[in-house]
């Protein structure tokens, strides 16, 4: 399932409120029938096992190596001995490829790779649903759909349930089977992912397509209506003059 | 101006809530397992140990000019002798314990606050809670056992080291006798001293932790809410220092 919306819609704040890292002001959320709001602490804490979530910005521990980042929730959560560690966290970096960059620093490895830890250290967990917030923000256009291809692969094999907040459209279409989208605080549309483009939701259609006019009103919403006055071709692409 | 006063006072209160919440939850982390030991023996070796020259050095030049100072007043009244045990009385009660607390403050409170609030910043205490495990645990139970041991530590060098600049001055150049500095400063020093001192620097040891913890974990985002955070920890553990150090005087000596 792709989350898609305009950016500051609120899209990574609904992913925080699925595993309660921030309360709602209104409503409940339910995870598995459950409100998470009512939660024991311990109760919480076995739904969020079996909840991964790759954060934007990866949030690896930069005073860890890779392999380090890899075997710390191991290490520290669940008892096992040096060589299951060992061999569990080294096969969770051969599946993001990554098992020869294992003693690197994150500073010292590209964005892409440290997204590709960030998702290893997820996984290492066994996590039944993993929540992708914008894994692809910030990677060049080869990195980012091989990256969408990794996760697509990891989700076949895994039977897991993925949730993918992102911008990265139609490149995320290829991967999942549903897009929502957000807007002005709800989910307006559900569609598959072969449908959305010619959705009967214009909101949907709008943002997809990537149309400047329509019920979205995008430039308004940013305070940005002057643009409009500007001569811009909004329909042709830019011609190269020199 | 009302409404003003009205929303200082409940932000205060606010404020004062989530720190004593703060502090409640790190008493909590700090007597129960898991302790993370290894963090905190780093930590003592980054707050304490790589503190030790940087407080020498001003712990000589506070004892120096302490020296300097205290032999012209008791050269008029004939008390050149009483100079060991004031500038060890005055060390060991006093300017030991507060100047190591505020030289920590500013060397090793500002690098706590900006660390803890970077790690907030990148989520990294987020995806520690979603792991299911306690960020006290790791990021601020570790400064304060650190604190605890190395402020008094680094207090008790910094008397030594402010006594040996004492006796530079008061000794080796203004001629005292060095049977008279440390004879006399041995008759007047008691033991109620050292231990006073030592309490009140594992009592700053708590407070720096306090602060620059709790300023770490709750800053804003961005670059400006880290620096924000920085200044305002090393600006409020300083003065809660000295605050600190008035009452814990009037209590204990």
């Amino acid at each position: 399932m792709a989350l898609v919306g305009l950016s500051g819609c609120g899209k990574s704040l609904l992913l925080k409120h699925l595993v309660r890292l921030m309360d709602p002001d209104r409503g409940r959320v339910l995870v598995g029938g459950n409100d998470l709001a009512s939660l024991s602490r311990r109760e919480l804490e076995a739904t969020r096992s079996r909840i991964g979530y790759v954060f934007q910005n990866s949030a690896l521990f930069d005073s860890l190596t890779v392999y380090e980042n890899v075997a710390f929730p191991l290490r520290e959560k669940i008892r096992l001995s040096k060589g299951e560690i060992r061999r569990k966290a080294m096969s969770e970096l051969e599946v993001v490829g990554l098992e020869k960059a294992e003693a690197k620093y994150p500073a010292e490895i590209s964005g892409g790779m440290v997204k590709r830890v960030a998702l290893a250290r997820t996984l290492v967990l066994d996590p039944e649903i993993v929540l992708f917030d914008e894994p692809t923000t910030g990677l060049d256009p080869i990195v980012s759909r091989a990256m969408l291809r990794l996760f697509a692969s990891v989700h076949r094999q895994r039977a897991l349930t993925g949730v993918l907040v992102s911008h990265d459209i139609p490149a995320i279409f290829s991967i999942v089977q549903k897009v929502a989208m957000l807007h002005e605080g709800k989910i307006v549309a559900v569609e598959t992912a072969e449908n959305a483009h010619a959705s009967r939701n214009p909101v949907l259609a709008q943002f997809v397509n990537g149309e400047p006019e329509g019920p979205i009103g995008y430039l308004e919403s940013r305070g940005e209506s002057d643009m409009r006055a500007l001569p811009l071709d909004l329909e042709h692409p830019v011609k190269n003059t020199s | 101006m009302f409404t003003t006063a009205g929303a200082w006072a409940l932000s205060l209160i606010a404020h004062l809530g989530r720190a004593g919440a703060f502090i409640a939850q790190t008493f909590y982390c700090s007597a129960t397992p898991p302790l993370k030991f290894r963090l905190a023996v780093k930590q003592i070796w980054f707050i304490g140990w790589k503190s030790i020259g940087v407080i020498c050095l001003m712990a000589m030049f506070s004892g120096m000019v302490l020296a300097l100072q205290a032999h012209s007043t008791l050269r008029q009244v004939g008390a050149e002798g009483f100079l060991g045990p004031l500038v060890a009385i005055s060390l060991i009660r006093e300017l030991g314990p507060v100047l190591s607390a505020l030289m920590v403050t500013g060397r090793a409170g500002s690098s706590i606050a900006a660390e803890i609030g970077i790690r907030r910043n990148n989520e990294q205490i987020d995806a520690l809670e979603l792991m299911g495990l306690n960020p006290f645990r790791y990021l601020v139970t570790p400064n304060l056992l650190a604190l605890l041991v190395a402020l008094p530590l680094l207090a008790a060098i910094f008397d030594v080291a402010g006594i040996f600049g004492g006796y530079l001055v008061g000794v080796r150049m203004l001629g005292l006798n060095a049977g008279t500095y440390f004879g006399e400063m041995g008759s007047y020093v008691r033991m109620h001293d050292i231990l006073g001192g030592l309490y009140k620097s594992a009592s700053f040891g708590l407070l720096v932790a306090w602060v620059c913890c709790y300023k770490g974990y709750f800053t804003q985002p961005g670059a400006r809410g880290v620096s924000a955070a920085t200044t305002q920890a090393v600006v409020n553990a300083s003065v809660l220092i000295l605050a600190c150090d008035y009452f814990v005087t009037s209590l204990v000596f």
